[in-house]
């Protein structure tokens, strides 16, 4: 038998009590997503939108202060893990862990419990299990990143099967078409995640791990830096506006990935965030 | 903004026009899918509902609840309940709370019953929270978050979504 010495543990517990403080992330927003929301309210002249942009930042404040749940929607807890494959993990798994601190930490922070079994719909009463995707990765850390994800704004997702005629505009119909028909429910003002290319399934993901960027910040790659800088435009100039009361700030940022894909196709995946962006990250 | 208290007296709401902004006070339920749908299956059959739903205000909320205390208490879509709100505003329900726009038919039926419905500021659940001075639960304890609570609210910031005409914050 031949042992890698260079193997590093981490304990069960460790990821448990780590999981349970990213948890916390439920109680405020994140810096980003604070500093955009100031912006937003400074260049509305729409009355009710800037009266409800005005209350998102009077309510992330007070939530911080009291520490309380800035919505009562706290999401199915979703984690995208990248695992060093010269970790070795001791005590018990890797999904029982992050389980047990989403038990622990939405407990103890005022969280709600909203996961249940789709068909019974009877609720597991402790917001388990998390949703959580594990990538593996060179070295010895562990990265766990977590989002709150409400439902207003995931029921908004789409997947849109262009084909390779479609192009660049096809691209940008698409993402126009999700956030017009989601309009006023996902509680804008929002952040339009999107996953270009792959395959159903990983568009669908990349879409998602767009919501985990600090809100606002652009794709290294130029095509799609400018994508996101034309697409947030051609959205605020739809109207739709914070909550739906119509002005300039329907979304906040528009995050777009890429990823390979097959010759016959143009998979585009969007993902929406509402605008109570809580994402935390940790690296054991 | 107008101070608001329920039960509401019919000129209140007739008085009400979309955009203008409200102070409510009062008692009033919640309400989301799964209590929406136990309640619409004994209307359907005739049953006694475990609320008075006649004159009530409903709230599509889903609170985080930890002991004594709500920590935190926005709105939901109110767009999952359009199924069931005209029967729900037939049968004597006075004012929904939510967040996002309502289909055709909720539009109509709050029209024809002289309603209201109330936005909600969505994302702002720890605001509403400091908002409810008391709670207990009415009916489905079961239902965990999806419970009916009776809820005693003061100043509870909303906006007039559509109002008793049909006018709209959302349709300008």
């Amino acid at each position: 038998m031949h042992y890698n010495l260079s193997m590093r543990t981490i304990n069960y517990r460790q990821i448990v009590d780590a999981v349970a403080e990213l948890t916390g992330a439920c109680c405020g927003l994140t810096c980003s997503c604070k500093a955009v929301l100031e912006r937003a309210l400074d260049r509305e002249s729409n009355g009710a939108a800037r009266y409800a942009i005005g209350e998102l930042l009077k309510n992330a404040e007070l939530a911080e202060r009291e520490r309380l749940p800035v919505c009562q929607d706290t999401g199915l807890a979703i984690f995208f893990v990248q695992l060093g494959q010269d970790v070795h993990i001791e005590g018990g798994s890797l999904y029982a862990a992050i389980d047990e601190g989403v038990r622990v930490g939405y407990k103890s922070n005022g969280c709600r419990a909203s996961v249940l079994d789709p068909i019974t719909r009877v609720n597991t009463t402790d917001n388990t299990p998390a949703s959580v995707h594990v990538e593996l990765a060179e070295g010895d850390e562990m990265k766990i990143e977590f989002l709150a994800k409400g439902f207003g704004s995931e029921n908004m997702s789409r997947l849109y099967m262009l084909t390779p005629s479609d192009g660049i505009e096809g691209i940008e119909r698409a993402v126009l078409d999700a956030v017009s028909r989601a309009g006023s429910k996902p509680c804008p003002p929002i952040v339009v995640g999107v996953g270009i290319g792959g395959a159903a399934d990983s568009a669908m993901t990349l879409a998602k791990k767009q919501l985990l960027r600090e809100v606002g910040e652009h794709s290294d790659d130029e095509t799609l830096r400018e994508l996101e800088i034309s697409l947030l435009q051609k959205i605020n100039a739809l109207g739709i506006g914070a909550q739906g009361f119509g002005g300039c700030n329907t979304a906040l940022a528009v995050h777009i990935g890429k990823l390979p894909t097959h010759i016959a196709g143009l998979p585009v995946a969007v993902n929406i965030q509402c605008n109570a962006v809580r994402v935390a990250r940790t690296i054991l | 903004m107008k101070k608001l208290t329920v039960p509401f007296d019919r000129r209140d709401i007739l008085d009400l026009r979309a955009g203008d902004r409200v102070l409510l006070s009062g008692v009033i339920y919640t309400g989301r899918d799964a209590a929406h749908k136990r309640l619409d299956l004994l209307i359907s059959s005739g049953e006694r509902l475990p609320i008075d739903i006649v004159g009530a205000t409903i709230y599509y909320v889903g609170p985080c609840v930890m002991g004594d205390k709500i920590t935190s208490a926005g709105p939901t879509t109110s767009s999952r309940m359009d199924k069931y709100a005209p029967r729900f505003y037939d049968k004597g329900v006075l004012a929904t709370i939510g967040k996002g726009d309502r289909s055709d038919e909720v539009y109509a039926s709050i029209a024809k019953n002289k309603c209201v419905y109330f936005a909600a500021i969505g994302g702002a659940g720890a605001t509403y929270a400091n908002c409810i001075k008391s709670f207990e639960v009415a009916a489905y304890a079961d239902l965990g978050t999806e419970a009916i609570y009776k809820l005693t609210v003061e100043d509870m910031p909303l906006i007039v979504a559509i109002d008793s005409f049909g006018g709209s914050i959302y349709r300008r």
